[in-house]
């Protein structure tokens, strides 16, 4: 077999590419195209703020009687049950659902609550060490190898997000690191992120068949997120704050 | 406090100290022939090593650097969301971590394994188990890693461990 077989005919792929980028140019206008390349983030590739992961929950799509999103949290990031000498109001709560009734009508909604990984967060704005940090991508995380456990954090969220771990854990997971004397909060699943993956709490509610979690790019206007953001209203709980939250709610 | 007064404290503490010294000489020659710890016996530490694969860097290399490779890692991953798995901590809790007569997983701190038994000889504290789990949880995804070489230590004709030599000989 001669070498020349496998070689690339450069001048074949070049004109590929040209019609492929034209085909993508002409189907909106000049310079916007439809789809953009869908590529894996390399794992030795840093997150960048080309991307802002946020999630919308449609309240009117959320089950009352449901806590599958909530489930699926503890499953995957190993909380829950896990202490057992602090009290209920001690014990980590990463999401919990919330119900909240219009007195005057008395329509009752329950959405999901977890950290809403804030644009400004005021957990990161108070930290004293630098553990409570936003990512390039916008998810907010504490790291606790420098947390001193002081709980300002706590303090400062307005969606009483974070926890506090009163006791030594075992059984941990090699994804989600948790230990005493350190606070904690929803990673939007950071390890699933990292991996193209998507957020426990979306997947559980899709397998429910309930849809009411969408997970995406807010800065991609292609994604399914913001072009649901762009078709309807959408809020932002305690917008008077202007943290600009990655997680926006629709229905209430 | 004036000027003469320190210096005749001074001389006077420096008159001391010559009287003390031939005293504190002569109890060291006598200690020398019972040291303290001597008859101190070693047990070989519950080490695993995988007899197919290589560490991520040679042995000698593994145990200074350990520390910077996971500290360095540690940043990388958690700020930047970057995941290699090279020098993974959990990585090497898949690697190290042994298995007990009932093969169940052994965590790498307990006493005598992989972890501990080095940093009890050099009385050095991790906290890294605190939070980190101890016990492989899911297959490793390590890649780039060459299963032809055997570990340099591994397999049952291998030399005692340097750490583990006998007292005499250590440097």
């Amino acid at each position: 077999m001669s070498d020349t077989s496998n070689r690339i005919d450069s001048s074949r792929r070049a004109f590929l590419n040209k019609a492929g980028a034209a085909a993508g140019a002409a189907a909106i206008a000049p310079g916007v195209f439809l789809t953009t390349p869908a590529v894996a983030r390399p794992a030795d590739q840093p997150v960048t703020s080309d991307k802002r992961w946020g999630i919308l929950v449609d309240t009117n799509k959320c089950a009352s009687n449901c806590d599958a999103c909530v489930t699926a949290c503890k499953d995957e990031n190993g909380w829950g049950s896990t202490e057992h000498h602090s009290s209920q109001e001690q014990q980590s709560q990463w999401i919990r659902k919330v119900e909240i009734r219009n007195k005057s009508t008395g329509f009752v909604a329950t959405l999901p609550l977890m950290c809403q990984h804030c644009e400004h967060p005021p957990c990161v704005d108070v930290c004293p060490t630098g553990a409570s940090f936003k990512r390039a991508d916008g998810i907010v995380l504490v790291d606790k190898h420098i947390c001193i456990g002081c709980r300002y954090c706590m303090m400062a969220c307005p969606y009483k997000a974070r926890s506090f771990i009163h006791e030594d854990l075992e059984d941990q997971l090699p994804w989600a690191p948790r230990g005493k004397g350190t606070v904690e909060s929803c990673t939007m699943c950071v390890q699933r992120v990292d991996n193209d993956g998507t957020p426990a709490c979306v997947e559980a509610c899709s397998a429910e068949n309930h849809n009411a979690l969408v997970f995406g790019d807010l800065n991609d206007e292609n994604s399914e997120i913001s072009r649901e953001l762009a078709r309807a209203e959408s809020i932002e709980l305690r917008a008077d704050l202007a943290l600009n939250t990655g997680v926006r709610y629709r229905g209430i | 406090m004036t000027y003469a007064t320190v210096a005749s404290r001074v001389s006077g503490l420096l008159l001391s100290a010559l009287l003390i010294l031939p005293l504190a000489v002569s109890a060291e020659e006598e200690e020398a022939e019972n040291l303290p710890f001597s008859d101190l016996t070693m047990t070989e530490p519950e080490r695993h090593v995988s007899a197919t694969e290589e560490c991520v860097a040679p042995e000698a290399e593994m145990r200074r650097n350990h520390m910077k490779f996971i500290l360095h890692q540690r940043d990388e991953t958690m700020h930047r969301g970057i995941r290699t798995r090279r020098h993974s901590l959990e990585e090497c809790v898949n690697c190290h971590a042994a298995k007990n007569d009932q093969g169940e997983y052994i965590p790498v701190n307990a006493e005598n394994q992989f972890c501990s038994s080095c940093h009890t000889y050099a009385a050095v504290n991790i906290d890294c188990f605190q939070c980190h789990a101890t016990k492989p949880v899911r297959a490793s995804s390590l890649d780039g890693r060459s299963a032809s070489a055997p570990h340099p230590s591994a397999g049952p004709g291998n030399e005692p461990h340097p750490f583990l030599v006998s007292e005499g000989n250590a440097q």
